[in-house]
Parts: structure tokens; C-alpha cells; sequence
């Protein structure tokens, strides 16, 4: 059948169809964008709703310091898979390795933040809305974070091991996409709970 | 299948034993064999769930019914919609796509085989969950079995004070996990679809069936996940004492009715665009002429995507929003139909002057016209507000919201199971069969969802488990009972024509339809590979360009 299609026609020009990997996690980040949103509206909805204290005002504090790490662990997760596509693994290890560090600074922070609100202030998850908007979009930020943390640290695992190569470029920048959807949301998330909220 | 297979005479192949068979459909990443798990899981909870329905017309009958209680009412209509939607519509749905989009496209499977095989057993093990609740729901207070929540589980129903038990925990469980299952598939099709495709096979070109699953998976993508974001939410509110939906802490039930619609109204649509991709490619075959106006086609369908993103709180004009959002809503809703509309008349246009063929395919396309017409009219209506104020909550609605998903969906996924089915097992279903489907279930659907339409303007209630005698609602009740009966009827023959004509329908060949787009070209069934040589396409008809090479219509292009 080919040969006859063909006899009809020129050959189509070759083409480069776009990277199946590269489209799938595009379209996971629209559906979990759509899932922050929802988070995001709920918290924006509830804000100074809340019968009972504390309010925002009284109990957060703008961790700029790791909003810091997690945004400048984009650029490092950027370069690391720019060095990996050149071939440098080595630089490809410490920037990923970087990445990762980074990553776990943010947690410690938001480990930090949350014991805090805890154990000084009382505010857990059914003490007002506060606290249940405040946790549940944090957290769910959070467990993202965690989620790229895992898929990181297994990438660095096979990379220590030697088994990442220039030709995974392709793969490991699928997940750099990931990382960057995460610092993304961290900047709408901010913006909402630490600047609007309060 | 045996007889399928090339015979060499002295040697006879002896069948695979039956837990190898087994083993290989569990474990498989086929497209086709996922599309046909698929489709088998939701023709199972079809039965299933038009058990429910038989159940809650027998108990709406005659007035003063007693066959069940009211709770077993309650959960009847719960467990209806919640199986009929998410574990019936959405599964068969994904198995055409599973099915047919790799095919048409001419790849050799998705973009993620086990991505795939994850989201069906995710998707299965959802509905499982679902009905494990008549089981466990009960919990060790005994309060409950199976979820009565509705399948809105509007605030502050689904709270712990109202749903005590686990009955609504399985009901979110199973909606969170199934839903999960269908972003991973919607993921899938999309990047199937932009990346997958044969050589010449443009964007242009591609049979609207596939256009329509890019648009059903751009939509699943942006509207389950609300549904899966207000699950967790009322999971938050259950177990971990949060005040999402409590009104005692300053939670708004409101909130939860604007979440579930943002997932609830365009998910109609996440259901009837792949219906209406069904008859973009029946309706031409069985009218021999190429679709009218696909451009336009396309067009109306991203349109009406778009569009449908906007409308959901014409389900919330009785909650007292203001008057602007009840304007807004009115008016978005008013204009899904212009797409809506140009598609209507573009089928029509395809079918005029052509030389239609009336078999059993094109007889439910035919019916899903007239019918989705009608029920896209009772649509307008209700999106007045001032007549929505009068007819909300009332059987009107049920008639209008049965007569696009079973008038509209279910009547194109008929047609489809006809047009399809000897693609996938080599056999055609028989014709005569089919007329009796076809006619049974007719005149079953307008008896019951004609009818129902007047209690509705009477003023009867949905939900409501009896009802007084006088008021003008039993006959009529009656008469949607019956009507109900005779499309279980009509069921039972279509499941009855599956099996039957698995074993001795005809042999169907490749191409017994005489069709135009790429599925047809392999075997039937297809072989894993799909197709031997990777196809290459110059028209959107690449069948047509193959048997008419003196008229190609790649010259038209």
C-alpha cells in the first residue's frame, strides 16, 4: 500500500514530530496547574474568614531565604541539563547534586515553618480555615516538591553509577521541566499566602 | 479465532492454555487489547448500572411504591449516576480511543504503552472501590452501606456529621482514583496524537475522530482535576478535620457546588465530543461523500471546548447568585450552541445528496440528530434563568440531561460498537439483530425520556423516593417505567448480538464498510504491529487516494 500512496504523490518532506516526553509532562502540568488553581482560589476565597485565631498576620513570616533556594535550584537543574546535552558529566553530577540540596533546603524551611505553627502557635490543619487552606495548599506544594526530590535523587543515583548519558538529554530535561512547573507554582503560591494573605 | 488463521493440512495449532491467555491480557500494553479491556469494563457496569435505574423506576411505577426503602433509593440513584458516568461513558470512551486513534494515525501504539496499561487498571480498580462500598461502607458503626449522597454529594451531605460510615469515603476514593486514571489516559492520547503520527499525516489531515480526542484530552486534562482538587478537599474535611465545606467554621457549601460544576458541566462535554467524532466518521461513510466543511468542523469542536469551560454555574441559578453571574451564565451557555449548531448542520450537509446506506451504524447516528437536537433545545431553556428558577430540581432536567447522554452519547457509541466492532474481532455484528437494538431501544428511549419531560412541568421532584396519588404524575410514571423495561430489552439483544455474532457473525475482511480512513487498511483484527509498512498519507482519505488512484484526492488538497 505504501508503494502505491507513494506512486501518487512526492515523498513528504521529512518532519520532526515534537518529543512524546516533552508533551506528556506538558500536558501533566496543565492538569496539576488546573489542580493549583482550584487550591489557589479556595485559599484566596477563605482568606479573613476564619471564626477563630490566628490569623495569617499574626503567625507567618516570609521565608525568603528558601524561596531563594527553590527558585535559584531552576537555574542550577537549566545548566545541569545544558551540561549534560554538551557531554560534561561531571558538571551534569555537581549541578544536579546542587539541585537537589537545594531542593531539601526548601523543605527544611517549610519542616521548620510548620513546627513552628504547631508547637508555638497551635495552628494545625482543623484549628481554623486559615489553617486548613494554609496546609493543604502548602502541603500540596510540598509534596511535589518531594515527588521531583524523589525523581532527582534516583536520576543522581544512576548518574554516580555512570549510567547517564549525553543521550538521555532528552529524558532528564523532561524532568528539569517538572522542577521548573514546581518553582513556578512556589511563585504563585508566595505570592498568595505570604503577600495577599496577610 | 482459530479458524482465523492460516491452516496447513496435517498440523493442527492447539489453543493457548486459558491462565496464559489470562496472564497476557492482564499484563498487556497493546492499545487495542487495553481499548478492549476498556470497553468489556464498561459494558459490564452498562448492565450494572441499568440495574440501579431499573430499580428506581420500579420503586416510581405506580405512587406510594414501597418495592425499596427510601435509603436504598437514595444510594440507587447515587451508585446510578456515579457508575453510568465515570465507570460506563468514560471507560467505553477511552477504549475507542485506546482503540482506534494509534490506528488512524497510523502508529504502531500510544505514546505511553504502560502509562496506558497504569490508567485502565487505575480506572478499574476506581470502580471496584466503588462497589466495594456496599461491603465495607457499613464500617463498624453499621450506619450505611453503599454511598446516598447523590452523585453531586453536595455540602454539607458529604461531611462526617451526614455521611457517617465509609460509604462516602469509597465514593471519593473511587472518584479520586479513577479520575487519576483519566488524566493519565488524556495525557496519553494527546501526546499520541502530536507525536506519533505517519509520515503526511498532518494536522490537516487527520480523521476528525482523532481531532475530537485532542480536544476530549485537552478538556480532561483542565476538568477532572477540579473533581480530583474538591475530592481532596472533602477527604481533608473527613479525616483530617478541615473546614473546606463546614459551615459551622465558615466553610462555604457553595464552594463545593462551584467545584463540582467547573469538573461537572464540562465534563457532558468530555463525554459527547468523542460521540460527535463517532458520526464525523460514520455519517460520511454511510453517505459515501467526504465530511462537510472539516475546517469548520474542527473549528466548532475547539469552539465548543473552549466555550463549555464557561457555563458551569447554570447548574447553580436556584443557589441566589447575583444577577451579573446569572447573565453571564445564561449567556455562555446560549452560545455553546452556535458551535453546537454548525455541527448539526454540517452532518446534515454531509448526508444531503448523498447516497445513504441505512445500516445498522447509520441508523443510530441518524437517531442521535434528531434526539441530540431536541435535547441541546430543553438545554436553551433551562438557561433562562427565570424558566430554570421553575423547572431546577425537577424530572425536566433528568429528561433533558438522559436525553443528551442516552439520546445523544449513548445512541452515537451504539452506532460506533456497529461500525467498529468488525474492525476488532474479524466478525460483523448481525444487521438483523442490530434493527431490533436499534428499534426497541428507539421507541424504549422516547417513551421514558419523552414522557418524563410533562411531571417535570408538573412539578415532580427528582429524588423524591413516592409520591402522592392525584396529581397527575402516575400514568405517566408508568408509561417512563415501561418505556424503561423495553430499553433493558433492547439491551439485552445488543449484549445478546456481541456474543452471538463473536462466534458466528460473517467474516468481515478488512474493509466491509468501504471506508476511507487508515484503520481499514490492516487486517481484522489488526496484528500487534498495526500495520506492516508504515503508512504514508496524502489526503485526509487515504483509502479513498489507494482505490481511486485516477481520481485521488490529494489533487484537491
Amino acid at each position: 500500500m505504501t508503494a502505491a500512496a507513494t506512486s501518487l504523490v512526492e515523498m513528504p518532506q521529512p518532519r520532526s514530530l515534537p518529543y512524546r516526553g516533552k508533551v506528556g509532562m506538558a500536558s501533566l502540568i496543565i492538569a496539576e496547574s488546573a489542580i493549583f488553581t482550584i487550591f489557589v482560589v479556595a485559599y484566596l476565597f477563605y482568606i479573613g474568614k476564619s471564626l477563630t485565631g490566628p490569623t495569617p498576620g499574626e503567625v507567618l513570616e516570609t521565608p525568603i531565604f528558601f524561596t531563594i533556594c527553590l527558585l535559584s535550584s531552576s537555574l542550577t537543574i537549566h545548566y545541569a541539563s545544558r551540561s549534560l546535552e554538551r557531554g560534561r558529566r561531571s558538571a551534569f553530577l555537581s549541578l544536579w547534586s546542587l539541585t537537589i540540596i537545594l531542593g531539601a533546603l526548601f523543605m527544611c524551611g517549610t519542616g521548620r515553618e510548620w513546627h513552628r505553627l504547631i508547637y508555638e502557635h497551635g495552628l494545625t490543619i482543623s484549628t481554623n480555615l486559615f489553617g486548613t487552606t494554609y496546609y493543604s495548599l502548602v502541603g500540596l506544594h510540598a509534596f511535589h516538591v518531594t515527588a521531583g526530590l524523589i525523581m532527582l535523587t534516583v536520576v543522581l543515583i544512576f548518574g554516580l553509577a555512570g549510567r547517564v548519558h549525553k543521550d538521555h538529554f532528552r529524558r532528564v530535561d523532561v524532568l528539569a521541566l517538572y522542577w521548573h512547573f514546581v518553582d513556578a507554582v512556589w511563585v504563585v503560591v508566595f505570592t498568595v499566602v505570604y503577600i495577599v494573605g496577610r | 479465532m482459530s479458524s482465523n488463521a492460516i491452516t496447513i493440512p496435517g498440523i493442527r495449532v492447539e489453543g493457548k492454555p486459558w491462565l496464559e491467555t489470562l496472564h497476557e491480557w492482564v499484563t498487556t500494553v497493546d492499545h487495542k487489547r487495553l481499548g478492549i479491556l476498556y470497553i468489556i469494563y464498561g459494558l459490564g457496569f452498562l448492565v450494572v448500572g441499568g440495574v440501579e435505574a431499573l430499580i428506581i423506576r420500579i420503586q416510581l411505577m405506580h405512587s406510594h411504591s414501597d418495592f425499596v426503602s427510601p435509603q436504598v433509593f437514595n444510594r440507587m440513584f447515587t451508585m446510578h449516576g456515579t457508575t453510568m458516568i465515570f465507570f460506563m461513558v468514560m471507560p467505553v470512551l477511552f477504549g475507542f480511543a485506546n482503540y482506534l486513534v494509534p490506528l488512524m494515525i497510523g502508529a504502531r501504539d500510544m505514546a505511553f504503552p504502560r502509562l496506558n496499561a497504569f490508567s485502565f487498571w487505575l480506572s478499574a480498580f476506581g470502580g471496584v472501590l466503588l462497589y466495594f462500598s456496599f461491603l465495607g461502607g457499613s464500617g463498624l458503626y453499621g450506619a450505611g452501606n453503599a454511598p446516598d449522597v447523590g452523585w453531586w454529594a453536595y455540602a454539607p451531605l458529604g461531611a462526617r456529621a451526614f455521611s457517617p460510615g465509609h460509604s462516602t469515603d469509597y465514593w471519593t476514593l473511587s472518584l479520586l482514583v479513577s479520575g487519576f486514571g483519566s488524566i493519565g489516559t488524556a495525557i496519553n492520547i494527546i501526546a499520541t496524537v502530536l507525536c506519533m503520527r505517519s509520515p503526511g499525516m498532518k494536522l490537516g489531515r487527520m480523521p476528525l475522530l482523532v481531532w475530537l480526542y485532542l480536544v476530549m484530552g485537552g478538556m480532561v486534562l483542565i476538568a477532572i482535576t477540579p473533581l480530583s482538587a474538591a475530592q481532596i478537599m472533602l477527604l481533608i474535611d473527613r479525616y483530617l478535620g478541615g473546614h473546606f465545606f463546614d459551615t459551622q467554621a465558615g466553610g462555604s457549601a457553595v464552594l463545593w457546588m462551584h467545584f463540582f460544576w467547573i469538573f461537572g458541566h464540562p465534563e457532558v462535554y468530555v463525554l459527547v465530543i468523542p460521540a460527535f467524532g463517532f458520526l464525523s466518521e460514520i455519517i460520511p461513510v454511510f453517505s459515501r461523500k467526504p465530511i462537510f466543511g472539516y475546517p469548520v468542523m474542527v473549528a466548532a469542536s475547539v469552539a465548543i471546548g473552549f466555550v463549555s469551560l464557561s457555563v458551569w454555574a447554570h447548574h447553580m441559578f436556584t443557589v441566589g447568585m447575583n444577577s451579573y453571574a446569572n447573565s453571564f451564565f445564561a449567556i455562555t451557555t446560549m452560545a455553546v450552541g452556535i458551535p453546537t449548531g454548525i455541527k448539526i448542520f454540517n452532518w446534515i450537509g454531509t448526508m444531503w445528496g448523498g447516497r445513504i446506506h441505512f445500516k445498522v451504524p447509520m441508523l443510530f447516528c441518524t437517531g442521535f440528530l434528531f434526539q441530540f437536537l431536541i435535547a441541546g433545545l430543553t438545554g436553551i431553556i433551562q438557561a433562562s434563568v427565570p424558566v430554570d428558577w421553575q423547572l431546577s430540581l425537577s424530572y425536566f432536567v433528568v429528561a433533558h440531561f438522559h436525553y443528551v447522554i442516552v439520546g445523544g452519547i449513548l445512541f452515537a457509541t451504539f452506532g460506533a460498537f456497529y461500525y467498529w466492532y468488525p474492525k476488532m474481532t474479524g466478525r460483523m455484528l448481525s444487521e438483523r439483530l442490530g434493527k431490533w437494538h436499534f428499534w426497541l431501544f428507539l421507541i424504549g428511549f422516547h417513551m421514558t425520556f419523552d414522557v418524563m419531560h410533562i411531571p417535570g412541568l408538573l412539578g415532580m421532584p427528582r429524588r423524591i423516593y413516592t409520591y402522592e396519588p392525584g396529581r397527575g404524575w402516575d400514568t405517566l410514571n408508568l408509561i417512563v417505567s415501561i418505556g424503561a423495561f423495553i430499553q433493558a430489552i433492547a439491551i439485552l439483544v445488543f449484549v445478546w448480538n456481541l456474543i452471538v455474532s463473536y462466534f458466528k457473525g460473517a467474516k468481515a475482511g478488512n474493509d466491509p464498510w468501504d471506508a476511507w480512513t487508515l484503520e481499514w487498511s490492516t487486517s481484522s483484527p489488526p496484528p500487534a504491529y498495526n500495520f506492516a509498512t508504515v503508512p504514508v498519507v496524502a489526503s485526509r482519505r487515504p483509502l479513498w487516494d489507494l482505490k481511486h488512484p485516477e481520481d485521488p484526492d490529494s489533487r484537491y488538497e
